[in-house]
C-alpha cells in the first residue's frame, strides 16, 4: 500500500497545448481510485505519466513519500494492466505470469509457485501452458490480471481493461477485481470511460474533461451533488436534466426553460447578481402528479418518446428546447403525444450558475431514494 | 422414392470450371516461363546435346555420374557452399542490427533508414561496377586506405585466396538493403505496449531483445533468412562483372558454371544436370530449414 500524490501536474504533447492541465489530487493507500471522463479527457496520459511511459510535463508526482518525477517505471513499484491486455503472445500463459518475476531474478520454482497461486486464484489454472490466442477475452483479461497482481506491487494501474468484454463478463470481473483489490490492500488506480464501472467499483472517482479535474469524490456524493453541469450529465443514466433558469425575487419563482414558473419556498432565494442559471433535476426526481396534487403545482408536458424497461419506464418530452427524460418506476401505459401532469419539487432540482457552472444550490431532498439500514430492521 | 435427379455432368463442374478458368492467366503464364523451361532443362539432362542446343544422344543418368566425378563442379559446389556460409548468416545479422538501430525513436531516425535500405535500389550490375573500382589493387580505396595505414596491399579480386571473400563483402553489402528493410518492417509490427509493459517490469535491453523482439520477430528472420538462403545459392551477376569465376575457378559459383556450361562450351546437357542438382539442392536445403526452423518460429 502506499500514496499517490499529483501535485499541479500537466501535460503537454507538443509544448503547446496542455493535454491535462493542473491536477491536485491525493490518492490513500489502499484506496480504489477511478478516472473517468469522456474519450480523448487525457486518462491514458494521466495514467502513463503515474507509471513513468510519458514524461512529466511540469508538477510534482510523489509515489509513497518519495518525489517520482524523473524515476524509471521499474523503480516505481507499480503494476500496469494494459487496455489491450499486451500478452506476449510468443509465451504461455504461466511464462506470461511470471515474466516480470523472471526479470526481476526470482528462482524458477518461486516463479512457477508463484504463478501457479495467482493462476488458481483467477482460476487460470487449466490455461496454463496455453498461448495467450488461445484463450477467450475474458480469459486474457485474467492473465493480466494476473501477471499484475503476481509482481505483488502495492500499486497497480489499470487502462479500460473491461472495455474488450461482453456486458455479462464485465459485470462478473468489476466485482472480481474490486475483491481482489480489497483482499490484497492494493492501491488501485483505474481508468474508464463507463460510468457505471466508477460508480460500482470506485472508492472515489475522479472526473475529468478536457484535461481538467471536474470533481472528486465518493461516486455517491457525486452523483448527488454534481460539482457543474458537466459531471451533471455525464454521472447518471438517464443523465440529469438541464435547462437554463431565472430567478424572480419579486414573485419568488424560478423561471424554467422559459416555460415553467416554479414557486420557491419563502426562504430560498438565488438572486445571483445579473447572472443566468441553469437549472438541473434527476428524471428519477420528476414524478408523476396524482388527482390529489393541486392543480397549481402540476406541470403539464407532452410526451414524445416512451421505452418501458420492465420494472420502470422511462419517457421524454420537450422543455425550452432541451429534451428531458423522466424516470418512474413500473410499468406505465404511456404512448407519445400523450399530456401528462408531473411533479417539481424544489428540494431535489440542483442550480448551476450559467457562466461558471459552479453549482449554487445542492439538492435537499432526494426523495424516497435514500434508504438507511434502519429501514430493514 | 428418389425424385432427386442427378445433374448432369457439366452442371456439376460449373464450379470448377469457373475456378479454372479465374486460374488461366497464372496458368499460362507459369506454364510458359516456369513449368516449361523447368521440364524442358530435366528433360536435357537426359542427353548429350548439339552446337544448337537439342537433345542429340540420351545417355541417362551418365550426365550426373559425369558431374560428381568431375573436380571442376565439386571445386564449384564447395565454392558455392563457403560463399552461401560468408554471405547469409553475416548480412542476416549486419541487416538486424541496423534495422535494430533504425527502429529506435529518434530524431532524423528516416534519413538513416533511407540510407540503409538503399542497397535495394541499385542492380546488381551497377554496384558490381561500383565495387570493381572499389576492388581495384592500385587506385582502389580499400588498397589506399592499407597503404596510408602502412599493410602490404591486397590483390581483392585477383587473389585465389580472397577472390570469394571479396566478392563476398559485395553480395552482403547488395543484400543488406533488402534484409534491412524486411526485418525493420517485422521490427515495427511489434506492439509497443510489449515493451513498455516489460519495461514496467524492468527488463533490460538485451532482456527484452531475448524474449521480445527475436521471438516476435522470428517469422520475418525465418522468412528473410530463406529468401538470402536461395539467393546467395543462384548468385550470378556479381560474379560475371567482378571475377568472371576466376581468378583459378575460385569464385566458380554454380550458376555461374551453369552458364558457362551452356554458353561458352554449349554443353547443354552437363548445363541442365547441374541445374537440376542446384534444383535438388535448393529443395532440400529449404524443406530442412521449414522442418527445423520453424518448430521455432512464433505466428501470431
Ligand atoms: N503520443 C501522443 N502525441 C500527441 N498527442 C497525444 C499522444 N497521446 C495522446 N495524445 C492526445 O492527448 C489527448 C488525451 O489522450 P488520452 O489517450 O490520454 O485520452 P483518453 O482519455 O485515454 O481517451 P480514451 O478514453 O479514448 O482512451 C488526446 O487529445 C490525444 O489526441
Ligand atoms: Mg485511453
Amino acid at each position: 500500500m502506499k500514496r499517490v500524490e499529483l501535485i499541479d501536474l500537466s501535460k503537454s504533447y507538443d509544448k503547446q497545448i496542455d493535454v491535462i492541465s493542473g491536477i491536485n489530487v491525493t490518492i490513500e493507500p489502499g484506496e480504489f481510485f477511478v478516472l473517468v471522463g469522456p474519450s480523448g479527457c487525457g486518462k491514458s496520459t494521466m495514467l502513463r505519466m503515474i507509471a513513468g511511459l510519458e514524461e512529466i510535463t511540469s508538477g510534482t508526482l510523489k509515489i509513497g513519500d518519495k518525489v517520482a518525477n524523473g524515476l524509471p517505471p521499474n523503480k516505481r513499484e507499480l503494476s500496469m494492466v494494459f487496455q489491450n491486455y499486451a500478452l506476449y503472445p510468443h509465451l504461455t500463459v504461466q511464462q506470461n505470469i511470471a515474466f516480470g518475476l523472471d526479470v526481476k531474478k526470482v528462482k524458477k520454482p518461486v516463479q512457477q509457485k508463484r504463478a501457479e497461486d495467482v493462476a488458481e486464484m483467477l482460476g487460470l489454472t487449466e490455461f496454463l501452458q496455453r498461448k495467450p490466442r488461445e484463450l477467450s477475452g475474458g480469459q486474457r483479461q485474467r492473465v493480466a490480471l494476473a501477471r499484475a497482481i503476481v509482481s505483488e506491487s502495492p500499486i497497480c494501474l489499470m487502462d479500460e481493461p473491461l472495455s474488450n468484454l461482453d456486458a455479462k463478463l464485465r459485470a462478473h470481473m468489476r466485482m472480481e477485481i474490486r475483491r481482489i483489490q480489497r483482499t490484497l490492500g492494493i492501491t488501485m488506480i483505474y481508468v474508464t470511460h463507463d460510468q457505471v464501472e466508477a460508480m460500482t467499483m470506485g472508492d472515489r472517482i475522479m472526473i475529468l474533461h478536457e484535461g481538467k479535474i471536474q470533481q472528486v469524490g465518493k461516486p455517491i456524493d457525486i452523483y448527488n451533488n454534481p460539482a457543474n453541469p458537466f459531471v451533471a450529465t455525464f454521472i447518471g443514466s438517464p443523465p440529469m436534466n438541464l435547462a437554463s433558469a431565472k430567478n424572480d425575487s419579486v414573485s419568488s419563482t424560478l423561471l424554467i426553460g422559459d416555460t415553467w414558473h416554479l414557486a420557491l419556498p419563502a426562504n430560498e432565494n438565488y438572486s445571483h447578481p445579473s447572472s443566468e442559471l441553469i437549472a438541473g433535476i434527476r428524471p428519477e426526481h420528476l414524478r408523476p402528479a396524482t388527482k390529489d396534487t393541486p392543480e397549481a403545482d402540476k406541470f403539464y408536458v407532452e410526451v414524445t418518446n416512451v421505452e418501458v424497461l420492465g420494472n420502470e419506464t422511462v419517457f421524454s418530452f420537450e422543455l425550452g428546447g432541451n429534451e428531458w427524460m423522466a424516470k418512474w418506476s413500473g410499468q406505465w401505459h404511456i404512448d407519445s403525444g400523450d399530456r401528462i401532469p408531473i411533479l417539481i419539487d424544489t428540494g431535489s432540482l440542483c442550480i448551476f450558475e450559467a457562466d461558471t457552472g459552479e453549482l449554487i444550490k445542492k439538492p435537499t431532498d432526494l426523495g424516497n431514494f435514500v434508504f438507511g439500514k434502519e429501514v430493514l430492521l | 422414392m428418389n425424385t432427386h435427379v442427378k445433374p448432369g455432368i457439366w452442371r456439376r463442374t460449373g464450379n470448377a470450371r469457373t475456378a479454372f478458368l479465374y486460374l488461366l492467366p497464372s496458368v499460362i503464364l507459369f506454364s510458359v516461363f516456369v513449368f516449361y523451361p523447368m521440364f524442358r532443362t530435366i528433360y536435357l539432362s537426359f542427353f548429350l546435346t548439339n552446337q544448337n542446343g537439342e537433345a542429340a544422344l540420351h545417355v541417362g543418368f551418365e550426365n550426373f555420374a559425369y558431374l560428381l566425378e568431375s573436380s571442376a563442379f565439386l571445386n564449384s559446389m564447395k565454392a558455392t557452399v563457403l560463399f552461401v556460409l560468408y554471405t547469409v548468416p553475416i548480412g542476416i545479422i549486419i541487416a538486424l542490427f541496423f534495422a535494430l538501430l533504425a527502429n529506435e525513436k529518434l530524431k532524423g531516425i528516416g534519413f538513416f533508414r533511407t540510407v540503409y535500405s538503399s542497397t535495394m535500389g541499385i542492380s546488381v550490375a551497377a554496384s558490381s561496377v561500383i565495387w570493381l573500382f572499389l576492388f581495384h589493387p592500385s587506385v582502389g580505396v580499400f588498397n589506399r586506405v592499407l597503404s596510408v595505414l602502412n599493410f602490404p596491399q591486397i590483390q581483392w579480386l585477383l587473389d585465389p585466396e580472397w577472390a570469394l571473400i571479396s566478392v563476398s563483402i559485395s553480395t552482403i553489402w547488395m543484400n543488406t538493403g533488402f534484409s534491412f528493410l524486411i526485418l525493420l518492417g517485422g521490427l515495427q509490427n511489434i506492439d509497443e505496449h510489449l515493451y513498455e509493459s516489460s519495461r514496467i517490469d524492468g527488463a533490460g535491453y538485451f532482456y527484452r531483445l531475448r524474449r521480445i523482439t527475436i521471438p516476435m520477430l522470428s517469422p520475418t528472420l525465418f522468412f528473410i533468412i530463406t529468401i538470402s538462403l536461395i539467393n546467395a545459392f543462384q548468385s550470378f551477376g556479381q560474379i560475371d562483372i567482378l571475377t568472371k569465376g576466376g581468378p583459378s575457378q575460385s569464385t566458380n559459383l554454380i550458376v555461374y558454371s551453369i552458364y558457362r556450361e551452356a554458353f561458352i562450351n554449349y554443353q547443354f546437357g552437363t548445363a541442365s544436370a547441374q541445374a537440376v542438382i542446384l534444383f535438388i539442392i535448393i529443395l532440400i536445403v529449404t524443406i530442412l530449414q521449414f522442418k527445423f526452423g520453424e518448430r521455432k518460429v512464433h505466428y501470431q
